[in-house]
């Protein structure tokens, strides 16, 4: 039984760092720009399957290096094109736009790549258990924590000690000031959603290894991050990570005990956060209400 | 402006009441034009809440899709006729809707948009893993829509597609009717004004949490009726109709067709509804264009069909 209750609450942990790394891209891009961007999920499959066409050419470690930077390529594009337009209207128009977005690429994929789910293969190595009693405890498993764990501390890094990093959690609480202050607060627009992106794009990559290939993979991604987002308290990045990982656990070990209940449970939490404190665990109070 | 508006009423009325008739001449049938009127319901229960009260939801579909369930599942449970089922399913959802509205009616913008996709997924979840009775994601078959007794009459929606449509539009037009008089009350006039300038609403002593929380669950009684129509339409529900595609797609009809006018959500619904019928029956790449019609909308005509007529007749 206890195996059984680790087993599951690892599971919920690999499952909550994607829950996370999507939470954090999002959440960069709400806070700078007012946009909720839908077409995250359509982001983290686009990497996956970048990643799945430039393994022939560069090999899985090519791959986990090129496609996400691709991918926060192709994001920029579309920052450039389409989102640009819509800042400081109506977010309805942001996230119907984005909307559709989804659709496309999703479409796009299933074009391109065909409906059906694709085999991916990372290094065989990574694939083998480590521990005959830990089971769960793969190569793979370890390696995507020991890579999460990373991007998430280059974020953090980034975000708190680069000149890029302050401008953007500046301009998250006054735009219009780090504007005054002569930041051209476009560029840093399209730079924050080529990161948010990017983000999406790197985590595509490791949830290919792990769940497989489809052009769907990222729409059960997508409605978790929201909750990591909303339970981690909006306005904190640290919180989004802290929700992602807290539900993510939360939807394991519910697994054991009453598995019809495994999704449910995290909007339970959101329920029961928005009733308790209605912040989140570190949002700040009055913000985008 | 009063004699236009009053035009395009009567324009439209007529259109419905004739459609069954003329729908196969421009290549439609009978059924499409009934799919039309319940998106169309739906579509304009969630502008009551979007476009006249001017808060952003995102996940009417769940309440669509309690509406369906609930019928559905009193037909084929409890086998409650026709009418008291959709009345069944509207109670559930207008419950769901009165609770989970009390939890985000606090919430505004984007954020208030989350918590309302996030929170329509519980029921999807639901009906996706209580297959026992809800038929999981294979949907809920086995039932069918019964006709009506009226007692001195019987009204034989379940064969006659014409009859089914007549009695679809006689609950549009209740529906409508219902919500024209709401808008036109002191309560909906006080939406307007939470939506015009909500600060100002509040100086003037309106309980603005009180009444978007009002506006939404009246928004989801109607949109759960359309869901329940929308069952007995197909004759089955699956989880798709709880989905928050479909809580997008009812987002860009009513943005489509117009969101500051009354008709306009109809006339959204009528173009995606048609629009979906005809690319999924030419292309299996129809999602794509689906997509496209969204950010077309966005970039181009965000005042939607109505408004932009209306704008050009003002100028």
């Amino acid at each position: 039984m206890t195996q059984l209750i680790l087993f599951n609450v690892f599971n919920g942990l690999i499952v909550g760092a994607f829950y996370a790394l999507m939470a954090l891209g999002l959440s960069l891009i709400l806070n700078l720009s007012g946009v909720i961007n839908f077409a995250h999920g359509g982001f983290l499959a686009l990497g996956a399957y970048f990643a799945y066409a430039l393994i022939p050419y560069v090999g899985f470690w090519g791959a986990l290096v090129v496609s996400p930077i691709l991918t926060g390529l192709v994001g920029l594009v579309v920052e450039r094109v389409l989102i640009r337009p819509l800042y400081g209207g109506d977010p309805l128009y942001g996230l119907l736009l984005t909307f559709g977005l989804a659709y496309m690429i999703q479409d796009g994929i299933k074009y391109v790549w065909g409906s059906q789910s694709l085999p991916f293969k990372a290094p065989v190595w990574l694939m083998t258990s480590l521990s005959s009693d830990y089971f769960f405890l793969t190569g793979y498993r370890v390696f995507m924590i020991v890579i999460v764990t990373a991007a998430v501390a280059a974020l953090f890094g980034v975000l708190g000690f680069t000149r890029l990093g302050m401008r953007i959690r500046a301009g998250t609480r006054d735009l219009e000031t780090v504007s005054t202050l002569g930041v051209n607060t476009r560029l840093l627009r399209s730079l924050n959603f080529g990161l948010g992106v990017y983000i999406a794009g790197l985590a595509g990559v490791l949830a290919a290894g792990q769940l497989g290939l489809a052009p769907t993979m990222g729409d059960n991604l997508i409605m978790p991050s929201f909750v990591a987002i909303i339970v981690g308290g909006l306005g904190s990045l640290v919180g989004t990570l802290l929700g992602g990982l807290l539900i993510g656990v939360a939807s394991g070990l519910t697994a054991v005990y009453w598995p019809p209940a495994t999704e449910a449970v995290i909007y339970a939490m959101m329920g029961l956060v928005l009733l308790v404190r209605p912040r989140g665990l570190l949002g700040e109070e009055g913000r985008l209400h | 402006m009063n004699a236009r508006r009053r035009a395009l009423d009567v324009a439209v009325i007529a259109a419905l009441v004739t459609m069954p008739f003329w729908m196969a001449e421009i290549g439609g049938y009978t059924e499409l034009a009934s799919r039309i009127l319940v998106m169309g319901l739906a579509a304009m229960s969630l502008n009551f809440f979007l476009g006249y009260t001017g808060v952003l939801s995102f996940g009417h579909a769940a309440y669509f899709g309690l509406g369906g369930y609930g019928a559905a599942m009193a037909i084929k449970y409890l086998g409650l006729g026709t009418l008291p089922a959709i009345a069944l399913g509207a109670v559930v959802a207008t419950i769901a809707a009165a609770v989970i509205g009390a939890l985000i009616v606090r919430r505004r913008g984007v954020y208030f948009a989350m918590v309302t996709i996030a929170f329509g997924q519980v029921f999807y979840f639901i009906a996706f893993r209580w297959s026992a009775v809800t038929g999981g994601d294979d949907g809920l078959s086995g039932w069918r829509r019964l006709p009506i007794d009226f007692g001195f009459a019987t009204l034989k929606i379940e064969q006659n597609d014409k009859a089914f449509y007549y009695f679809v539009l006689a609950v549009f037009a209740v529906c409508v009717a219902a919500m024209a008089r709401l808008i036109a009350s002191p309560l909906g006039r006080s939406f307007v004004a939470i939506r015009e300038n909500e600060r100002r609403a509040r100086f003037l002593g309106l309980d603005i949490e009180r009444r978007i929380w009002l506006s939404f669950v009246i928004s989801c009684f109607f949109v759960s009726i359309a869901g329940g129509l929308y069952a007995l339409l197909n004759n089955f529900i699956d989880p798709r109709a709880l989905r928050f595609d479909l809580s997008g797609n009812l987002v860009i009809m009513a943005v489509m067709g117009g969101m500051r006018s009354f008709w306009g959500p109809l006339f959204g619904a009528a173009i995606f509804v048609a629009l979906q019928d005809f690319l999924s029956s030419r292309t299996e790449n129809w999602m794509f264009l689906i997509g496209l019609v969204f950010v077309l909308v966005v970039r181009f005509f965000p005042r939607g069909l109505l408004g932009m007529l209306t704008r050009g007749a003002a100028a």
